[in-house]
């Protein structure tokens, strides 16, 4: 087979990152009213390497006492703070957006080795995304009069920010970044498997010179967000993770005057019509469901491929992914990296036994999974009808679903049968077919003949239950302002 | 006519009936309650709506919604200027209902009634701006075109002001279907004659059947499955309580609804500004490839 030609003529050597570029302590402390401390009750978890189990350190957990603590250290700050002229704000972010590109390398390999995700991915995305997105609110801080909401908007106060795994240093960013430029105080809980680049980028606020207090980072578990979240003192919330939990989010601040935005699951649509270019779109596919490990809420996890084209996109898409290298996240050739912890290994697998169990067909990439750590290969389900749960359930994970249509009606249509509207892709070189698809889809996002790009000035966020508000843009502000 | 003969002459009732997929039912529960003005007057049976009338009206708001919203900002912008232009022609009408069920004096209600007319102007001239105001294209790094736009939000149910049956109520229905949602109102409890006959207004502007859907009744009975309907994408509870609000609140989280909050103050004489115009929209962002055209350098 032509692939065995491709693997053994093209052999890579492995071609690790340095790990010698970032120092992780044996311990961390949360991170309140500018100091490391320890949890009030003395608990601690143990953060892991997911490709390796090699446990990476032991980090403070926060309990309801703690998030007591960094509330009061945020609403404390927030006079000043939010009294700041917005230039000299806006100065502060641009400090910090500046000394995260000076420490961009050690930042990547540490989200890697924390996350699992490949080195190319936190070096070429995560962290230029990341540094762009403080970047680009810092010029905001400044100018919050010329944004469309009154002359003189105002900060709500203390924000309640919970965030997930997938992207632990750039969904921190998109809380913060947006929330201090329009000069309100933060307390951040970053997620239980992923808590080291936030405990990091608490010591980049120390470097910039940050005020105490107005930044608080809360490594933790659930009952943490939860107790954040729930706090009378404060006055926004923001939450991206699971629709489930965001629903409990919603119950939780009703009858308050909490700000509440949302950034939850989806079931991203790609489209592929005959007509497309048929190996840009294979590309696309890919990028669309197999960056990150599929761990992405914009996904593009269910394929719908013009009937006409079916048989050659897939033999062309299981050829590419025959190609895909699985592995150290740190070599610099890898292209799926580990998924983040054993318990969301253990979700992928089991719905993905499922999509086998209700009669869909399953093909996996041939590839050899390391020992130790957790692994999936890229996978991809045939014969899917819209019943079946691999196509309305988020897998979050390298699972692909593939469903046909014969009409750009039926491919809207199913694009949009779905309690999710996140994400959507077109792949076709008609100009007039995209926008006609692309209006009308319901979804927050669409790429056409693209995918999973991103921006801070660029708006995202969902339809349906995939949330409301938008993150990033001029649009991002208002989830931040008193308006 | 002589004063005699006017004496004489029994006026005509009118039957006060919902307004549900532009057709005018009674409620299908057969109930209707007493509407009095403010002195304790009896003014006429309003329909006493049910959780089905409100469910039947979800339907009716759910089937106009692919046609409103996909009509041109401009046709929606004509169609609400003509709702402006029937109600100035029934000007009168309003005045007397607006009077009676607000306590107003006639020249009270009068300025009351020319506000509702003006307002919906404001908002008819809206349709075809917000697009331009809120959205636009983002400078992205890198090669493409990468567009926002507001779309409407879907199927929105709104809870009526218990106070300002007319200014109030048409407040807050004219900007969500300005911005292309379809609309299930609950009209005040108290005060719903305005409403029920906003809907005979409605029948006859060209605005399609189903954009608005007209209840009268309690709010504690409809609001409760309208805030948990599956196909209703958002809510605003303007005319409800705190405590009914905070219950459809944690109801309207079952799917995630976009939900307005009562104010604790509303002053509907105020410039309403663009809040209510932009709070059932979603911002669609579209990214196009522009391609590398002129990536080697020149400069033409």
């Amino acid at each position: 087979m032509t692939m065995d030609k491709q693997t053994s003529v093209f052999e890579y050597a492995p071609a690790p990152e340095s790990r010698s570029v970032v120092d992780i302590a044996p311990s961390y402390g949360l991170f309140i009213d500018g100091e490391f401390t320890d949890a009030a009750d003395g608990k601690v978890f143990k953060t892991v390497s997911p490709s390796t189990e090699e446990v990476l350190s032991e980090v403070a957990q926060a309990g309801e006492a703690d998030v007591e603590r960094a509330v009061q250290a945020a609403r404390k700050a927030f006079a000043k703070w939010s009294a700041l002229p917005g230039a000299e704000r806006g100065k502060y972010l641009f400090r910090i957006a500046r000394i995260i590109q000076e420490r961009s390398r050690e930042l990547a390999v540490l989200e890697t080795l924390d996350n699992g995700k490949p080195i190319k991915e936190t070096r070429d995305a995560d962290l230029p995304l990341v540094a762009a997105h403080f970047f680009y609110y810092a010029g905001w801080a400044d100018k919050l009069g010329h944004a469309g909401f009154g002359p003189a908007p105002k900060a709500l106060g203390v924000a309640g920010q919970v965030i997930p795994w997938n992207f632990p240093l750039l969904m921190l960013a998109w809380k913060i970044a947006p929330a201090l430029a329009t000069g309100n105080t933060v307390v951040l809980k970053p997620a239980e498997t992923t808590p080291l680049s936030a405990l990091f980028f608490a010591d980049i606020c120390r470097q910039a010179g940050l005020p105490k207090g107005v930044v608080n980072i809360l490594p933790g578990y659930g009952d943490a967000g939860a107790a954040l979240v729930a706090h009378p003192d404060v006055n926004k919330v923001a939450f991206t993770g699971s629709t489930a939990v965001g629903k409990q989010i919603a119950r939780t601040v009703a009858g308050t005057d909490k700000k509440l935005t949302l950034e939850l699951g989806g079931k991203g649509a790609n489209i592929v019509f005959d007509d497309a270019p048929i190996d840009q779109a294979v590309e696309g596919i890919v990028t669309g469901i197999f960056f990150n490990q599929g761990q992405v809420c914009c996904a593009g996890s269910r394929l719908l491929v013009q009937e006409s084209v079916q048989d050659e996109v897939l033999d062309r898409l299981k050829s590419r992914l025959s190609t895909l290298r699985l592995g150290d996240p740190l070599d610099k050739n890898t292209d799926i990296g580990a998924i983040n912890s054993a318990e969301q290994l253990a979700r992928i697998t089991a719905l993905a036994e499922t999509g086998e169990a209700e009669g869909a067909e399953r093909w996996s990439a041939p590839c050899e999974l390391p020992s130790s750590g957790y692994w999936f290969a890229p996978t991809l389900f045939t014969n899917v009808t819209q019943a079946h749960t691999v196509a309305r359930d988020e897998i979050f994970g390298p699972v692909l679903s593939v469903l046909t249509f014969r009409t750009p009606e039926e491919a809207v249509a199913k694009a949009n049968n779905t309690q999710y509207g996140l994400s959507a892709g077109i792949w076709t070189e008609k100009g007039s077919r995209i926008l006609a698809v692309a209006n009308r889809l319901r979804a927050g996002v669409v790429w056409a003949n693209t995918f999973n790009k991103f921006d801070p000035t660029s708006p995202f966020g969902g339809y349906k239950e995939s949330g409301f508000g938008r993150e990033g843009g001029r649009h991002g502000l208002e989830a931040y302002l008193d308006v | 006519m002589s004063e005699k003969s006017e004496q004489q002459r029994l006026s005509v009732f009118k039957t006060y009936k919902l307004y549900v997929g532009g057709k005018f039912p009674r409620s299908e529960s057969g109930r209707v309650y007493a509407v009095q003005d403010s002195k304790g007057k009896w003014l006429a049976n309003a329909p006493l709506s049910s959780r089905k009338d409100g469910r039947d009206a979800v339907v009716a708001a759910r089937k106009a919604f692919g046609g409103w919203s996909g009509a041109t900002a401009y046709n929606r912008g004509q169609v609400l200027y003509r709702v402006a232009e029937m109600l100035e022609g029934r000007r009168d009408q309003f005045v007397r209902e607006v009077a009676e069920a607000e306590g107003l004096s006639r020249s009270k209600a009068a300025a009351v009634v020319d506000a509702a007319i003006d307002r919906w102007v404001w908002y008819a001239g809206w349709t075809d701006k917000i697009g331009q105001v809120v959205g636009g294209a983002n400078p992205v790094a890198g090669p493409f075109l990468n567009l926002s736009t507001p779309e409407p939000t879907g199927v929105v149910a709104v809870i009526a002001p218990q106070e300002s049956s007319f200014l109030g109520l048409v407040s807050v229905i004219a900007p969500v279907i300005a911005t292309g949602s379809t609309v299930v109102v609950i009209a005040g409890e108290a005060s719903p004659l305005p409403a029920l006959s906003l809907g005979e207004v409605l029948a006859t502007s060209d605005v399609p059947g189903g954009v608005v859907n007209v209840l009268s009744g309690k709010a504690s009975e409809i609001a409760p499955s309208l805030a948990a309907h599956q196909d209703v994408n958002g809510i605003d509870l303007t005319g409800a309580d705190p405590a009914l609000a905070k219950e459809l609140e944690i109801a309207a989280a079952d799917n995630l609804k976009r939900v307005r909050r009562p104010q604790p103050v509303e002053d509907f004489t105020a410039d309403p500004g663009t809040d209510r115009l932009t709070y059932f929209l979603e911002t669609k962002t579209v990214w196009h490839p522009t391609g590398s055209l002129g990536a080697s350098g020149s400069s033409y």
